[in-house]
């Protein structure tokens, strides 16, 4: 199995080449060829410490890379920061899923993206509008959501993996990327996140997904990437694969 | 707390209407009581004190009163910024030390009492934006920076002043003090004004809602791109607009610049801040809170007085009064 498996450039709206990223003296990950192809869910597995999430956030600007190159859209663009990678198109579900608990779901929505009326020199918030785009953000992708006023403090996790899961597609992302998103979750929430990450693929969103869960990922990718001890591995079509090879491709038995 | 929105019915997305709850839900709900700890305990202090002193409810008493919380009201505003990002400013009362001492050696020095009071309110932001500097670039607490500001700036205002008191015979000022519009003094509108600023800063602008993010998850806010930093100096830094503010109306009351601080003003902002049910771990605030927090603070000196009772056991029913707000408190959602 080859570790690179190109893509023409067109196709990919992620990827990177050669990429490295050390912590002192502890590599993260050496050598790394990874692509994302536009509108397809593709997965980054690998054992814990295999440098899935150091990648991740070397791609969407957390962590500049030691070395390589990463290509976004067919262009060498370097994030040099998230700001810059969001600005983009990235939008990222971090693991903690960045919610401030005291404000409202449509309040976190909308968080530094906030809409304002402008009267005179003064900007003022304008509830309505958010309080409005927030539904209509949060029904676009079937969230049941009993009130977009509600504090996010007294949300299940599931339903708060799902308003930072809309918050990232709302923005009109090209790219979303997800960190472990069902890792704390139960079986229905998991099943419901799930259905949401399908729903973003329909509407031609590319989803990058990082997961411990071989079944999940061969549920809902398109391709599978595969990490162990800091090196990309392999990659696989979903629809090809097995979960016996993916497990011998993350332990190395193959 | 009261924000507006929560009370409002809301269509959602294809679900039920959020149900009101009923009256009676509402007031065995300890949560209501807590949110409005500081509305509740200014009408119970209004009854207590207007039937046992029924001087405390005439016109003028109520007049005397609202002008003896404007100072108090202003400070708590400040005080409440910077609490909603999770700090707090010691340094307050110092601050309105050093603005009183700056605003009286500016006007003696004859430069007039505009340029006074402009450096003096410029002084004491310098104070808050210091503040602010130190605790985010320096990463040092909040309440060992205050702490030190505190002692530097206190210090600072007994160099500057010789340890003298200094008269401001301003009739700017004195107007100030005295006068008054419809049925308030100028320095009552100066507080209700104050209110409505900051309300509006608070929950109708960006920098509000950023300022209860920063207080609430602050890692979760930088890695929106908020600029946690920022909102933290811009913070401190209306707290010490607040103490400028406050410093002028003292001046004004009083006809002098002390060098003393007023260690009273900065216990009681912090106890009418928590009265105001504004969370000491940040991100949950409203101005109108610790207002009426003030208020209430004010009315309880001001009843005790009139009923004759020793100042010495006003510190001590203050003290009380906060203790018992915060286990109160304890019970918010």
């Amino acid at each position: 199995m080859s570790a690179v498996h190109h893509i023409p450039p067109s196709e990919a709206i992620l990827a990177c080449q050669g990429l490295s990223k050390h912590f002192g003296s502890i590599r993260a990950f050496t050598d790394v060829a990874f692509q994302a192809r536009r509108g397809e869910v593709t997965a980054v597995i690998g054992d814990n410490g295999a440098g899935k999430s150091t990648l991740i956030r070397c791609l969407v600007g957390v962590h500049v890379p030691d070395g390589g190159e990463i290509f976004f859209d067919g262009q060498p663009r370097p994030f040099a920061n998230p700001d810059e990678a969001r600005k983009a198109g990235i939008e990222t579900v971090h693991q903690n899923l960045a919610l401030i608990d005291e404000l409202t779901v449509a309040q976190n929505l909308f968080l530094n993206r906030e809409i304002v009326r402008r009267i005179g020199p003064f900007a003022l918030l304008d509830r309505k509008a958010m309080k409005q785009q927030a539904r209509a953000m949060l029904s676009r992708l079937s969230i049941n959501m009993p009130s977009v006023s509600q504090r996010v403090r007294r949300l299940s996790g599931g339903q708060r993996q799902a308003i930072s899961i809309c918050r990232a597609a709302g923005s009109g992302a090209k790219v979303v990327v997800m960190d472990e998103p069902t890792a704390a979750l139960g079986v229905q929430e998991t099943a419901n996140v799930e259905a949401l990450i399908r729903r973003l693929r329909e509407q031609a969103v590319s989803v990058i997904l990082v997961s411990h869960n071989f079944d999940q990922v061969r549920r809902l990718s398109d391709q599978i990437w595969v990490m162990r001890a800091g090196r990309m591995v392999a990659t696989v079509r979903s629809s090809e694969t097995t979960g016996n090879e993916l497990v011998a491709l993350v332990t190395g038995a193959a | 707390m009261s924000t507006p929105e929560q009370n409002a019915p809301v269509h959602t997305a294809g679900a039920a209407e959020e149900s009101r709850p009923s009256l009676s839900a509402l007031l065995l709900d300890p949560s209501f009581w807590a949110d409005w700890a500081s509305v509740v305990g200014l009408v119970g202090l209004v009854i207590v004190f207007g039937i046992a002193q029924p001087v405390f409810l005439s016109i003028a008493n109520l007049q005397a009163l609202l002008l003896a919380a404007a100072i108090l009201v202003v400070l708590s505003i400040g005080q409440t910024f910077v609490v909603a990002t999770a700090g707090i400013d010691l340094s307050l009362a110092a601050a309105v030390m050093l603005g009183a001492i700056i605003l009286g050696l500016v006007d003696a020095a004859g430069y007039g009492i505009f340029l006074a009071c402009a450096l003096a309110v410029a002084a004491t932001s310098a104070v808050g934006f210091l503040n602010g500097v130190l605790i985010t670039a320096g990463k040092i607490p909040d309440f060992v920076v205050t702490l030190g500001t505190l002692s530097g700036v206190t210090g600072l205002g007994l160099i500057l002043s010789g340890g003298e008191p200094i008269m401001v015979g301003s009739t700017f000022l004195l107007r100030l003090a005295s006068g008054s519009l419809g049925p308030f003094g100028y320095p009552v509108w100066v507080a209700i004004a104050a209110v409505i600023v900051a309300h509006i800063a608070l929950y109708h602008t960006r920098f509000g809602v950023h300022l209860l993010a920063t207080g609430g998850q602050v890692e979760s806010a930088g890695a929106l791109g908020i600029r946690t930093n920022r909102v933290k100096i811009a913070a401190y830094t209306i707290s010490g607009f607040c103490a400028g503010i406050a410093a002028l109306l003292l001046v004004a009351r009083i006809g002098s610049a002390e060098p003393q601080i007023n260690t009273s003003l900065l216990l009681n902002s912090v106890a009418a801040v928590v009265l105001g049910g504004v969370s000491l771990f940040g991100g949950r605030a409203s101005i109108l809170g610790p207002a009426i927090g003030a208020l209430m603070l004010t009315a309880l000196v001001n009843g005790l007085t009139l009923l004759s009772v020793s100042a010495f056991y006003q510190p001590l029913a203050v003290g009380a009064i906060v203790v018992l707000a915060a286990l109160i408190m304890r019970y918010q959602k």
